[in-house]
């Protein structure tokens, strides 16, 4: 066990764990964040995805020695049902879920995206989410709702 | 910026106080509401207070032991409470899934649960609402057909001032009163004299209210079964065999000393789990634990092929005959022109996006259970059973899990926490790993589905004999689930059979059988190829199967393939409306398939099928392109039309239906379960792969409304004749039919050279 020093959703915080101990078990375990999710411990489905200094990130497979000083945000540092992020916003407004249990890596797919690309087209959006998995196909909403975020708006 | 060291102990204090203080939410409901604690022996339907309780703030609670899944059905739920009780919206709370504290209802699945459960809560809340307005009319002094309700308050007509609340009429109270129940579960008819409101009066049922659950999903504050935690608990991981439930012959527990934080190493019967104090530590220990496994007893069999053989030459267990008229075999044998085909499908799996997760904290002869089990009593009863403790000892509380299109591991998870810890004597969190859910999730069964049909010298289908054979969901019927069988629980049933719609029993034909049989399987159940329900069940081959011949012979007689089901689709006109709708809405054009020739690599076809699915009506037109160079088939867009009779909630229904056209093409495109007779081959989303948002096609949806009908179910109909719609269209692109699943770019290839 080490002590580990982490920035998450701009707050310091000290963990002791594992170094090797993949960055999603700290968050969800130590930090009882849950927004990111376990899926496939792969690296295959997006569902743990954090940003880590602005970039998308599966915490499943990073370990989190390697997070450490580096600012991660969760799905929990964009807002809140009280205090909604316009991503997050724009999901509520276009209903984009089913289980929503894949949405944290929609959303910050979505989050590192629009960082980016403040105004995607729809292939944009696809190519950029196209390593995000959904089993209850709800793509053809996320799609609108990152749409919705980028311009206020869903164009045909 | 502050810095602050939080202990584990710490964090399960405050994840424990939160998740134990929303398990005895429903307790403290039902008490704050009434005043008074309620039996835990069972809910008695037939008791009003059983279905739901007022708040004096004028809350309605309601115990419901329907669960969501996911697809936005406790909203639905919550708005025919809302609209029978006349009460706003936003002040019906649904408590759901709680063992102790809801009626059982049946399992959520099947599409039946808007059906079913949303007419037991509609007919229940009918007859709070009368007796709320027996109670105000002796408060106010006025005759009951003198009241109105609205948002939960009862007035007088024509004297407005003259009114009281629900919430001060009876909330904190029982109501204390009997309400006629019968029967069990899916099929008990709740209070069915009373007499509901007229459809045509519906302010709340009808509209696209937003889904409750949904804000939180998006934010991470939603609390998944994933989620749960109480004080103290500790995780496991479960360590199980590749390719039947084989006996560890040795366990070599030295191979994990060396991981920080391992509790035990938890044997029972050929159970095999690791329990530790932290997730990661239970992960590396599952993964480094040296089993030697016995030789198997069973073998897999050797690939798809020998499994189809296996369907083709066994015999069915129990036949069921949809439809028999007339005589095919001898229509068959004089008719002028002959089809005879075989349609096969795979092994698919249900795919959940978490693997399954469950909590169990077993004391002595009790157990408390969180888990995302479509069926909390189901699952209650197998625990109960594997503990061999009381069924009424086992208090099972639904959290969701990830999405579910059929029975999932959330049951099989909920014996596997549970094992750990009765062993332990502490609660144990196991959730499974991704390997664990691709192997062991109760696959959709192989199919084949074997049709005859014959045609006379006028162009009328004469003959129609359709023969399904599918495998029963061995998962089912109160069969051992995976830690029961590992532990010696035997199967008690060949399991429930996978349906019987869409053989083609929606046409009319003058001599026509439909049979759907039943090969056993439940031997190999504990096989990675075990099988269970998975969306609708078994339709989609039988209606790949029966709507590719219609189209077949369409295209023989140069027919266009509209013109030509609307010849048969005779039987409900709502099917043949929802046809010529959807054709309509996709601009088709009835030509007859195959379309000419495309000059080009990339040939563009279109297609079509119906299907009827539990009474709801679908059509789907599907647009596709194949590139003839690479077989690879890309699909542009689908026109599906729905008729679910009275819609409740037209958004919710729509994203429900998106997502089954999706997963429909990700099923006829994409998904096939790899074995050989060592195990099974695809194990990750790599080898598995489910459809991706650069595969996603357009989707344009087409609702009939009929709110003179009962609601029916769309969580499962629109998924039924996507498959077809898009072997019609391969048809219509080049000429070639597809006749096994998935359409591969290989498949596709192969068939375009004969």
């Amino acid at each position: 066990m080490a002590r580990i020093s982490l920035k998450v959703n701009g707050k310091s915080r000290v963990v002791e764990a594992d170094a090797n101990t993949p960055l999603l078990y700290v968050l969800r375990g130590n930090l009882a964040l849950h927004g990111p999710r376990f899926g496939c411990g792969l690296g295959q489905c997006g569902a743990c995805a954090v940003l880590v200094d602005g970039n998308t990130a599966r915490s499943c497979m990073l370990p989190v020695s390697a997070a450490e000083n580096k600012n991660i945000t969760t799905l929990e540092g964009l807002g809140s049902v009280a205090h909604p992020h316009p991503i997050q916003t724009a999901f509520i407004e276009e209903q984009a879920a089913q289980c929503g249990y894949c949405m944290n890596g929609m959303v910050m797919g979505a989050k590192a995206l629009l960082d980016k690309n403040p105004h995607p087209t729809v292939s944009d959006i696809k190519r950029s989410l196209n390593s995000y998995l959904c089993r209850c196909g709800t793509h053809l909403r996320v799609i609108r709702a990152i749409q919705r975020a980028a311009n206020g708006t869903v164009k045909a | 910026m502050d810095t602050q060291s939080i202990s584990r102990r710490d964090l399960l204090k405050s994840t424990g106080v939160l998740v134990v203080g929303f398990s005895f939410f429903g307790t403290a409901a039902r008490a704050l509401a009434q005043g008074d604690g309620l039996s835990v022996d069972g809910m008695d339907p037939t008791v009003l207070d059983s279905w739901m309780a007022i708040s004096k703030d004028g809350t309605v609670t309601v115990f419901t032991g329907k669960v969501e899944l996911g697809t936005g059905v406790i909203t639905a739920l919550a708005q025919i409470v809302a609209e029978e009780l006349d009460v706003p919206f936003n002040k019906v709370f649904m408590y759901s899934g709680d063992t102790d504290n809801a009626v059982d209802q049946g399992i959520t699945a099947a599409a039946r649960t808007i059906e079913r459960g949303g007419v037991q809560l509609r007919q229940a809340s009918a007859a709070a609402r009368q007796e709320l307005l027996k109670l105000a009319s002796a408060h106010l002094d006025a005759p009951v057909d003198m009241l109105t309700v609205t948002d939960g308050v009862v007035s007088v007509a024509g004297n407005p001032a003259k009114k009281i609340s629900y919430g001060d009429l009876l909330g904190g109270k029982r109501f204390n009163i009997r309400i006629t129940a019968s029967g069990n579960g899916w099929d008990m008819k709740v209070a069915p004299e009373v007499p509901a409101k007229n459809p045509k009066d519906y302010k709340v049922v009808g509209k696209s209210i937003p889904r409750v659950d949904l804000p939180e999903k998006f934010t991470g504050e939603f609390v998944y079964s994933q989620d749960v935690a109480v004080l103290g608990m500790l995780h496991g991981r479960v360590v199980r065999p590749a390719t039947s439930l084989s006996a560890p012959a040795s366990v070599d527990e030295s191979s994990i000393k060396n991981i920080p934080g391992v509790v035990k190493v938890v044997r029972e019967g050929n159970f095999v789990g690791v329990v530790a104090e932290t997730e990661w530590a239970a992960i590396q220990a599952a993964q480094a634990l040296k089993v030697t496994w016995s030789e198997p007893t069973l073998k897999m069999m050797s690939g798809p092929d020998q499994v189809f053989d296996y369907l083709k030459n066994t015999k069915s267990f129990k036949d069921n005959l949809v439809t028999n008229r007339g005589n095919p075999d001898a229509a068959f044998s004089q008719a002028q022109k002959k089809y005879e085909a075989t349609y096969y499908w795979p092994f698919q799996l249900h795919g959940m996006m978490g693997p399954p997760c469950a909590l169990a904290d077993v004391r002595g002869d009790k157990a408390t259970i969180w888990t995302g089990t479509q069926g909390p009593f189901r699952t209650r009863e197998a625990i109960a059973k594997m503990l061999n403790v009381p069924t009424k000892n086992v208090h099972l509380l639904y959290r969701e899990g990830s999405g579910s299109y059929g029975r999932l591991e959330s049951d099989d998870v909920a014996e596997d926490a549970a094992l750990m810890s009765r062993a332990v004597g502490k609660p144990v969190r196991v959730q499974w790993m991704r390997a664990d859910e691709h192997a062991w999730d109760p696959k959709g069964p192989a199919q084949i589905s074997t049709i005859r049909a014959g045609v006379d010298a006028q162009g009328n289908v004469v003959a129609w004999d359709f023969m399904d054979r599918s495998f029963p969901w061995s998962e089912s019927e109160g069969n051992p689930l995976l830690a029961s069988a590992q532990i010696g629980l035997k199967p008690m049933s060949q399991g429930f059979l996978n349906g019987t719609g869409g053989g083609g029993q929606i046409y009319t034909f003058e001599n026509q059988k439909v049979l759907t049989a039943n090969i056993p399987w439940v031997q190999q159940g504990q096989w990675p190829l075990r099988t269970s329900n998975l969306r609708a069940p078994g339709d989609l081959v039988r209606v790949f199967a029966s709507e590719s011949t219609i189209d077949e012979i369409a295209s023989d007689l140069h027919v266009g393939p509209v013109q030509f089901r609307l010849r048969y689709l005779t039987s409900d006109k709502r099917i043949s409306e929802i046809l010529v709708a959807t054709a309509k809405q996709a601009g088709w054009t009835d030509h007859v398939a195959p379309a000419p020739a495309s000059t080009g690599t990339k040939a563009p076809g279109r297609g079509v099928a119906v299907a009827n699915r539990a009474n709801t009506m679908t059509a789907a037109v599907a647009e596709i392109e194949v590139d003839k160079s690479t077989g690879e088939v890309t699909v542009k867009k689908i026109t599906i039309g729905h008729d679910c009779g009275l819609i409740v909630n037209p958004d919710g229904l729509k994203n429900q239906i998106e997502g089954n056209i999706l997963q429909a093409v990700s099923r006829a495109l994409l998904e096939e379960v790899h074995f050989d007779s060592t195990g099974q081959k695809n194990l990750d989303w790599d080898s598995y792969p489910v459809i991706r948002f650069e595969q996603v096609p357009e989707v344009e949806i087409v609702l009939i409304n009929r709110p003179e009908m009962q609601p029916l179910g769309g969580g499962e109909p629109s998924i039924v004749p996507v498959t077809a719609a898009i072997a019609n269209a391969i048809f219509d692109a080049t000429g070639a039919r597809l006749r096994q699943v998935p359409f591969t770019a290989e498949r596709v290839l192969n068939a375009l050279k004969v």
